[in-house]
Formats: C-alpha cells, sequence, structure tokens
C-alpha cells in the first residue's frame, strides 16, 4: 500500500540526496517525494509516498530517523490529512473544443494560466485522484504536456507537528516496536 | 604564521580557548581535545595544510603505504582500544582508496574519523587536478559525512564526527576539508564548537511495557539459547551478559563478531553459530523455544535460509538499532536500547530456573563432532591451518594474544580453534569480508595496546592485497606476528568451486611470491613451517624475538572448513566432515 511521510530535516546543502540515497540503497521505491520550505527558516519540509507493507513503512521511518540530518519523522497514512498535488495542464483547444475544454475546467476548479491560439494551459490543485480524473476527460482533445509537481501534505485539526519527538509508539500494531528517545 | 607557534602550547591551557587559528591548527588542535594520540594516514596536495601544521601537535601520525591501510588501521586501533581511530588521506585517489576501510568499517559498526583533504572551495565542481565528491562517494557507506569549506566550521565539525562516530551504533564518519578552509583562520572557541545536532538521538530506551513481554517469554522457556554479539563488546556488557546468562541458566552461542564477549572456557558457552558455527550450535538454535539475540543483526550466515530459521522459538531482540529490528527476522519482543542498560533493568526481575535438562541436550547433539574434529584424526604427515591455530592458541598462553585475522578459510579455523576469552580479542571484518584487512588492522591494534601479544593469521590470498603495510610495520617497530596460512589457492573460494561449481577450480590456484625473502627485504625475520612439529618451536622463537617475525605456514592444499551450511541452506541443513568412525547416514 502507499504510505506517505512527513519527513522534517535541517535545511542544510545535501540532505535531499541523502534521504533520496537511503530510499535507493533500502530498495524501497518512492512514489513520489517533494521538498520545500517551512514555517522555520532551518526546518524544510519532505512529503514521501512510498509503497511498502507496515513493517516496511515502520523500518523506513527508523533509518529515515539513522539520518543525522533528518528532525522528525511522521506516518500520515492512516491519518486525517490533507493532500494536494498541482498539475499544469496544456490541452489542444482549438475553436470548437475551446468552451468544452472552459466547461471542464470549471467543473473542477481548474484555472486557466495560458492561452494560445491553438491551446489552453490549466492549472489545478487537488488530491491526486481528482487530477486523474480531469487528465482523463481532457485526452480525447489532446494532452499537450503536462507537469505535476508531487504531493505535500499536512495533518488536519489544531494539532501541529511536534517539532521534537518524545516518544515513538505504535502499540496498536502487532508488529509495533516502541521506544522511547 | 603566528598562529601555528600558539598550538605548541599546552591543550589544556584555557587562555587559548579563543585564538586566531589556521583551519589545519584548528583540525589538529580539535584532534589532541578529543584525546587522539596518534594517526594513519598518507599526505598530498590537497591535505599538505594539515601535514604543514602537524609539526606543532603532539600527535603522531603513522605514515602507511596506502590509503585503505590507513583506514584498516583506525578501524583495528578503534576495535581494539574502543575509541576512535583516525585516518588521513588526501583529495581524489587519497580519498577513493579509503572507500573499502569505511565500507568494511561501516557493517561493522566500527568508530572511525576519516579526514580528507579537499580541492580549494573556489574549485568544487571543475573537475580540478585530485578533485573527487568524496562525501558522494562514501554517503551510503558512512553513518555521516561533512564537506567543510570554511575554516569557522572546523571545531564544530569535527566535534559533531568524533560524537557521530563513537556514540549510539558506532560507524564511520568522513570529513572532508578544502584546502582553502585548511589555509583560511578564525577564531577557535572550543566551548562555542559544541555540537549541534538537533536530529541524532541515539540515546534510545525500550518502553516499559516490553520488559514485562520479554520476561514472559524467558521465565516461560524451556529450550532458550542466547546469541551473543559484537553490540555486546560496543556496549562493554560483557559482565551483564554473563550474568544474565548464569542467573537464567541459558546458554550462550556466539556470533563471529561475538567471540571474546562471553568467555571460551564458560560452561554456557556453545562456541560460534552459523555456515560455519559448531554443528550443535546450529542445532540447539534449531530446536530452541526462545532466542535472545544481544546486540547482533541476524546476518544471513547466521540464520541460513530465514524460512526455516529456529521455526519454534519466539525471539527478544535486543538492540540499539531500531532499524535493525524485524529486518531480517520477524522478533516478537524488541527491546530498543543499549545492551548494558536494557540487561540491567532486567537483571533484578529474571527468575533463576534450572535448565539442566536442556543444557545436558547440548551433549546428545554434540553427537560424533569430537571425533570428526581433524584435531583428532590419526596424523596423516599433513599440516592443516587447524594445527597451527591451535598450536597458536596454546602457544600464546592459552588465548592471550589479540588475534587479527583476514578473511576466507583461516578466519573460520581461526574461529573454530582459537578460544577467545577476553572482549576485543578477535579483531576480524565480518559483515564486509574484506580481503586485506588483517595485516593493517593489527598495525592499527598493536598501536592502540602497546603491551598486548598481536598476531596476524591471514591466508597467502588476502596477505598479498596489503602486503605492503609490512613497510609501515617495520617503520614503526612493530612487534607484530604474522602467520601466512600458505595453501596456494584461494582457500574458500576453491572451497564453494569444489561443493557448488563441480571442482572448476577456474582462477583459486595462486602462484607466491617467496613469503621468506620478501619479509627478508622488508628487514622482518621469516621461516617456513611445513611439517605439524615445526609449529610449536616456530612460535615459540617468534614470540622471543624482540621484533615482528613472518611465519609462512605451507598447509594441506585442498582442506575444507567443516561443518558448511550452504548459502541458502536451512541452519540445520549441514555439510560436515566424513566421520572416521561410521560413515552412516547424517545426523537426523
Amino acid at each position: 500500500m502507499l504510505n506517505t511521510f512527513m519527513v522534517y530535516v535541517e535545511n542544510k546543502p545535501g540532505v535531499l540526496t541523502r534521504v533520496a540515497s537511503l530510499f535507493r540503497r533500502r530498495a524501497f521505491n518512492i512514489d513520489s517525494l517533494t521538498v520545500g520550505r517551512t514555517e522555520k527558516p532551518e526546518v524544510s519540509r519532505m512529503t514521501i509516498t512510498v509503497d511498502a507493507d507496515r513493517d516496511q513503512a515502520r523500518r523506513i521511518e527508523a533509518n529515515l530517523y539513522k539520518l543525522v540530518n533528518v528532525l522528525l519523522v511522521e506516518n500520515i497514512t492512516n491519518q486525517p490529512a490533507i493532500i494536494r498535488d498541482l498539475a499544469m495542464i496544456r490541452v489542444a483547444a482549438t475553436h470548437e473544443a475551446r468552451s468544452h475544454v472552459l466547461e471542464l475546467a470549471n467543473v473542477f476548479r481548474a484555472r486557466v494560466v495560458d492561452v494560445a491560439p491553438e491551446s489552453l494551459t490549466l492549472e489545478i490543485t487537488g488530491a491526486e485522484e481528482k487530477i486523474d480524473g480531469l487528465l482523463e476527460l481532457l485526452r480525447p482533445y489532446g494532452v499537450l504536456e503536462m507537469v505535476r509537481t508531487g504531493i505535500v501534505a499536512m495533518r488536519r485539526g489544531s494539532k501541529s507537528a511536534a517539532s521534537t519527538r518524545t516518544e515513538n509508539t505504535m502499540d496498536d500494531a502487532p508488529d509495533g516496536v516502541a521506544y522511547s528517545v | 604564521m603566528t598562529d601555528q607557534t600558539i598550538t605548541t602550547t599546552s591543550s589544556n591551557n584555557a587562555s587559548k580557548d579563543k585564538t586566531t587559528m589556521t583551519g589545519a591548527s584548528i583540525l589538529w588542535e580539535c584532534l589532541e581535545r578529543e584525546g587522539v594520540r596518534v594517526v594513519f594516514g598518507y599526505p598530498g596536495g590537497a591535505i599538505l595544510p594539515a601535514y604543514d601544521a602537524l609539526k606543532h601537535s603532539k600527535i603522531h601520525h603513522v605514515l602507511v603505504r596506502h590509503e585503505q591501510g590507513a583506514t584498516h588501521m583506525a578501524d583495528g586501533y578503534a576495535r581494539a582500544s574502543g575509541e576512535v581511530g583516525v585516518a588521513i588521506a588526501t583529495s581524489g585517489p587519497g580519498a577513493t582508496n579509503m572507500v573499502t576501510g569505511i565500507a568494511t568499517a561501516m557493517l561493522d559498526s566500527s568508530p572511525i574519523v576519516c579526514i580528507t583533504g579537499q580541492v580549494g572551495s573556489k574549485l568544487i565542481g571543475s573537475d580540478a587536478f585530485q578533485e573527487t565528491d568524496i562525501t558522494g562517494v562514501t554517503l551510503p557507506i558512512t553513518k555521516h559525512n561533512y564537506l567543510v569549506t570554511h575554516a569557522s566550521e572546523v571545531a564544530r565539525t569535527i566535534r559533531e564526527a568524533f560524537y557521530v562516530a563513537k556514540s549510539g551504533r558506532p560507524g564511520p564518519v568522513l570529513v572532508d576539508i578544502t584546502k582553502d578552509a585548511q589555509q583560511g583562520t578564525w577564531e577557535f572557541d572550543w566551548e562555542a564548537a559544541k555540537p549541534q545536532l538537533p536530529g541524532y538521538r541515539p540515546d534510545l530506551s525500550p518502553a516499559p511495557a516490553e520488559y514485562a513481554r520479554a520476561l514472559e517469554l524467558i521465565h516461560n522457556s524451556k529450550r532458550p539459547v542466547i546469541l551473543a554479539g559484537h553490540g555486546i563488546m560496543i556496549s562493554g556488557a560483557m559482565r551483564e551478559v554473563r550474568d544474565f546468562a548464569e542467573r537464567a541458566g541459558i546458554p550462550v552461542a556466539l556470533t563471529l563478531l561475538g567471540l571474546g564477549a562471553f568467555p571460551a572456557s564458560h560452561p554456557l558457552n556453545l562456541g560460534m553459530m552459523g555456515m560455519h558455527g559448531e554443528a550443535w550450535v546450529n542445532h540447539m538454535i534449531q530446536e530452541a523455544d526462545l532466542l535472545l539475540a544481544f546486540g547482533m543483526r541476524f546476518d544471513d550466515r547466521v540464520t541460513g535460509n530465514l524460512k526455516n530459521y529456529a521455526p519454534n522459538a519466539k525471539k527478544i531482540h535486543i538492540e540499539i538499532d531500531p532499524a535493525e529490528i524485524n529486518k531480517n527476522v520477524k522478533v516478537d519482543v524488541p527491546l530498543v536500547g543499549d545492551l548494558k542498560e536494557v540487561l540491567l533493568a532486567l537483571m533484578p526481575r529474571v527468575e533463576s530456573i534450572d535448565r539442566s535438562e536442556w543444557l545436558d541436550h547440548i551433549d546428545k547433539l554434540k553427537g560424533d563432532s569430537a571425533v570428526r574434529d581433524i584435531q583428532n584424526l590419526p596424523d596423516s604427515g599433513h599440516l592443516y591451518a587447524a594445527h597451527v591455530i591451535n598450536d597458536l592458541w596454546r602457544q600464546t598462553r592459552d588465548g592471550n594474544a589479540i588475534v587479527v585475522t583476514d578473511v576466507g578459510q583461516h578466519q573460520m579455523w581461526e574461529a573454530q580453534y582459537y578460544k577467545h576469552e577476553h572482549p576485543r580479542s578477535l579483531i576480524t571484518s565480518g559483515g564486509l569480508g574484506t580481503m586485506g584487512f588483517a595485516l593493517p588492522a593489527a598495525i592499527g591494534a598493536k598501536v592502540a595496546c602497546p603491551e598486548a601479544e598481536v598476531w596476524v593469521i591471514v591466508g597467502d590470498g588476502g596477505f598479498q592485497m596489503t602486503m605492503c603495510e609490512l613497510a609501515t610495520l617495520v617503520q614503526e617497530n612493530l612487534k607484530v606476528h604474522i602467520a601466512i596460512i600458505n595453501n596456494g589457492f584461494l582457500g574458500m573460494v576453491r572451497q564453494w568451486q569444489e561443493f557448488f561449481y563441480d571442482r572448476n577450480y577456474a582462477a583459486t590456484p595462486l602462484l607466491n611470491p617467496d613469503f621468506v625473502k620478501l619479509a627478508e627485504a622488508y628487514g622482518i625475520r621469516s621461516m617456513t613451517v611445513s611439517e605439524r612439529s615445526e609449529v610449536v618451536p616456530a612460535v615459540r622463537s617468534a614470540r622471543q624475538y624482540e621484533g615482528p617475525v613472518l611465519i609462512n605456514f605451507k598447509v594441506e592444499q585442498e582442506d575444507t572448513v567443516y561443518p558448511m551450511v550452504a548459502a541458502g541452506a536451512a541452519l540445520h541443513d549441514m555439510i560436515r566432515r566424513p566421520s572416521p568412525i561410521v560413515e552412516t547416514a547424517e545426523d537426523e
């Protein structure tokens, strides 16, 4: 199954390489990885989705913690979260197709960000499934170019991610490994 | 260069805690403050500023003949002493030559710090002369690494490197320092250069509930076995493991790197487990109802086929690295933390249980192992490696030497026939299996423990991989004894070819130099031994001689390490040495 991790790392050169190298070395297959700034200038945040069973997911977490620059890892796979992907899609839209494409964009709350004589470029933000849905409907018109950011995620509710971890508890899991730091 | 004269003053002098110094001088000052007495290195262009500043330091520099040797020496130093070993090299080829030694230290959790010079920071990325992205190259084989591009970063980086290398699960740390960072100046302030590692937390401890679960398994077990690994030495938990085993009445099987962690002569010591472990040990593991893994990681060489590994056993895993839990073997109770602390917490609640029935069972499992032992076979006129190692063990006051082995057949025979009583008395490359490790690692061990008797046991193949370090041995005037187990083959590879490749000895016969003449060329006393009766006199004379001695033991060419669990076979499925008494069907 796809697991989603939020990974807080020190904002230092080479940290992305260290994380990516870990997944390659341990033969875990990254589905998506995004990285960007956070509310703290010294901290960067990654959202990583990876295909792994429960036990592999725990070992991914443990291995991430072995990287000295990793501050906090949260597996939010089974937690309420806002998960967003962003796509820009350039679709062929000649005179007669244009209104159909605009209609679809409207239904999906996509924005038109560029207009050319033969094409329209749409920007859409949302869950991956929503973007996939729009993409399917646009295909018959001719998708000329597409780029996606990969997902970013944030937990729902008022509780913000802890800036330090105090305990790793997965007591509910039969294969859980509980320890404190 | 006034800053350099400053470094000649005592490092305890508090008045110099804020002084402008070059990055190179800061480097040596920090190494001294970290307790470093000796470094193993090889100079070159990009590290020259550091070498220039060395003359003001109290640290002794051992000039190696190849940078791989420097890393193995630092590793041997670390394993013998428990302190961080330090290797130093220049950029480019100097740094890449360190790669094998770094990977060796990584897989065996050995704390070393490797310092490399790097081209000037302005030149990075330009494919400058002797430029290699060594932090990129060593990223997956170091615990952590650093690129230092300014003198202001030197002190903190060195402090962090030592802290990371030796804390938690130890490992190698590489610090790459650009030439301009060595040459530039900065105000040295030791106190202000404290490690800043907000994400690094090496001190883990088990959740309290896990102790109760572990105790329940221990108290309900009728057939438990302790699997004792390298972590016992690293944690310094020899005493605690012994107390635990005695109190709970549980026999102890050892991994290769665990040898010495539990005295060989102790009644509860079973011996080594795994691919070339004792047959009865592997049988006991397969029959056990509880395995207690102490600071070991269920390497494929100790488990055999995981599908039928210890099928009836519950497993308790005491391990400092959470990433090792459930990696190879699924465990019932993980106790994540420092082994010594975990055992101290567990001990007061462990009940003393009589397990004599289980212990008596060992004798049955031993079966005819003793008569199959080559030591007990009638003298065939041939010299076997087992004879050499067994005699060596007896001659070194029943195991009171530090033995440094290489990789291959001789390594396994040493593990079988040299009975290690003390921790850190066997130094060997277990995880990576690095041929060429023994001679340089032994030099490092001897430097760390000058009073100890140090023996290298090495094959004729592995010896030739790093034999250039004979010059280092002589230059440092170290009394290290070298026993070449010379069978004219890459013996372990030949054994695999014998068993699994239809005796097609492709590329395994060796054409060797005259090792005696070779040693003499370096000024090392040397002799060849080819008769069993000559072994003891040769070892005696070597021990009495004041300098290094190399003994070329010409042993039986096509000897085989028994028992053997073939790669991928179940742990109890062993190839045994034929029994001289009854050639019956295999046991079980």
